[in-house]
């Protein structure tokens, strides 16, 4: 059974979204990390890069398959989480905690209302 | 048209695989994780379903002789119950496959070919068969096959208890353990007999066991049963082409196709030039004797990085020279780790290249093959 908490928002590509005030962060879903199963390499973006919500600015590497991460929303990446690049099994073991990529300030928070409810993701996922 | 599926499908099911597309064939990618897998073969047992793999059977007086003119390696040096690594080339000397041949008996040859070139295979074979003016008959006997791959240093402590009993045709042994490198031997089962060779796709030591469904099924059964003091787990594809890659075993598509010739993927050994005329037999003598264009070669990230993948570009002296063939991180090493083609000029070990990941390079370095040396 797929771990989903309840103060996150989704989007249909399995990132998550936690926002405290007008930064968040973003990481993928305990569905996620299990489908890909043994991460190898996390490639983060820049900081200071400009991104539309939508748009591709990570990479998540199995052993198997690369992943392309994508932002859930708009804004300027302002922080980026280094340990997951030197311990990418953080993203296995702590998908919404340690395993964190990059904080996000959001330059359009209605692009907030887009995005998944807890209950809509397990449904998405087959929960 | 749905996926085929093994007769070991539902056991997959059951064991909860992560299934794939596989040319075809709905197959299991991995069972648990990839690495997990992968590392119960390195230091136990891993168990593999390969019965989508494609069988060809050959039989007549002039069998050896055919044989010998489509295949590269010398098929002479057989004796009954031993098999060989070889390929088939087209004529010129471009790869059609890849594929252990096996003399059952005089005149009874087994060959166990790709799953994914049975058509090609069967249609060459068919086609070389009607220009031979011999004692032939070639059947394509990949639906009447199952089989299973079992992998690991452990395996031997444990796989005569699976299928107790000596073999009864091919090598006489009294046990399978006793089944040298490359040795088959016909095995009585009591759901159905089994070919088994001492081969594989792993570096491991290990075997390759060939039955009807039924007897597939059972011997998998028993060796899951059997080798759980052991470790044994199931593994799935993911882990068959990371155990492979580290060993530089070539994957048709990859390493090899039908522009590429043996001596140009580095499996020169298994061509016989002096056994006698061969499909290809021109133009790799002529590789052999002048060189070629490009060359196999495998490599170790130096820089941190992305694995390699297959396609990634591969640069040399700051110019895109070739593109990667295969790629991974190891589970075993814990680098990136890959093969490539390459201008024969950068093939020696410690030359240093780059791969190109995602539009940035990072530095690697040729290294001798195997890349990982099992112990």
């Amino acid at each position: 059974m797929s771990n989903i908490p309840s103060d996150l928002k989704y989007a249909k590509s399995h990132e998550w979204i936690r926002v405290s005030g007008d930064t968040a962060t973003v990481g993928i879903s305990d569905h996620a990390q299990a489908e890909l199963t043994d991460i190898v390499f996390v490639e983060l973006p820049a900081a200071g890069r400009q991104v539309k919500a939508g748009e591709a600015c990570a990479v998540v590497e199995s052993v198997k398959t690369a992943s392309d991460i994508y932002s859930p929303v708009s804004g300027e990446i302002v922080a980026l989480n280094k340990p997951v690049t030197d311990n990418p099994a953080l993203v296995n073991t702590e998908p919404y905690a340690g395993g964190w990529f990059f904080k996000i300030k959001l330059s359009n928070p209605a692009e907030l209302n887009a995005l998944l409810s807890p209950e809509d993701y397990k449904k998405q996922i087959g929960g | 048209m749905g996926l085929k599926r093994t007769a070991l499908f539902s056991t997959h099911q059951k064991l909860g695989a992560k299934l794939i597309d596989f040319g075809g064939w709905e197959m299991p990618v991995q069972y648990t994780s990839i690495t997990d897998e992968h590392l119960a073969v390195r230091n136990a047992a891993g168990i593999f379903d390969i019965s989508h793999m494609g069988e060809v059977t050959l039989s007549g007086a002039d069998a050896e002789k055919f044989l010998n003119f489509v295949l590269t390696n010398d098929i002479r040096k057989l004796v009954p119950g031993e098999g060989q690594y070889t390929l088939m080339c087209n004529e010129r000397g471009g790869v059609i496959d890849d594929l252990y041949a096996y003399k059952l008996s005089d005149g009874v040859y087994f060959l166990i070919i790709n799953a994914s070139r049975i058509e090609p295979d069967v249609a060459w074979l068919k086609s070389q068969a009607a220009k031979f003016s011999g004692e032939l008959i070639l059947t394509d006997a990949s639906h009447q096959y199952a089989a299973v791959a079992v992998q690991g240093p452990r395996v031997k402590e444990f796989i005569d208890a699976c299928i107790p009993g000596g073999s009864n045709c091919a090598m006489r042994v009294a046990r399978v353990t006793d089944l040298k490198k490359n040795q088959i031997g016909g095995f009585p089962f009591e759901h159905g007999d089994v070919l088994i060779s001492r081969t594989g796709y792993t570096g491991e030591d290990g075997f390759e066991i060939v039955g009807s469904d039924e007897a597939i099924q059972h011997v998998w059964k028993n060796v899951l049963e059997i080798g759980k003091p052991f470790g044994i787990k199931p593994c799935g594809l993911g882990a068959r082409d990371t155990l492979r890659t580290e060993v530089c075993y070539p994957l048709y598509g990859h390493e090899l196709d039908e522009e590429t010739t043996p001596i140009e993927a580095g499996v020169g050994f298994f061509v016989s030039l002096d056994k006698g005329e061969f499909n290809g037999h021109s133009v790799l003598a002529e590789q052999k004797a002048n060189g070629v264009k490009k060359k196999l070669v495998a490599f170790k990230m130096t820089d941190k990085s992305a694995p390699p993948r297959p396609h990634y570009p591969i640069w040399a002296n700051g110019v895109s020279v070739g593109e990667v063939t295969s790629g991974t991180q190891s589970p075993s090493l814990n680098v990136g780790i890959g093969m490539g083609f390459v201008p024969p000029e950068f093939a020696k070990p410690d030359t240093k290249i780059e791969i190109e990941i995602r539009g940035k390079r990072f530095a690697a370095v040729v290294v001798q093959k195997p890349i990982y040396k099992v112990r």
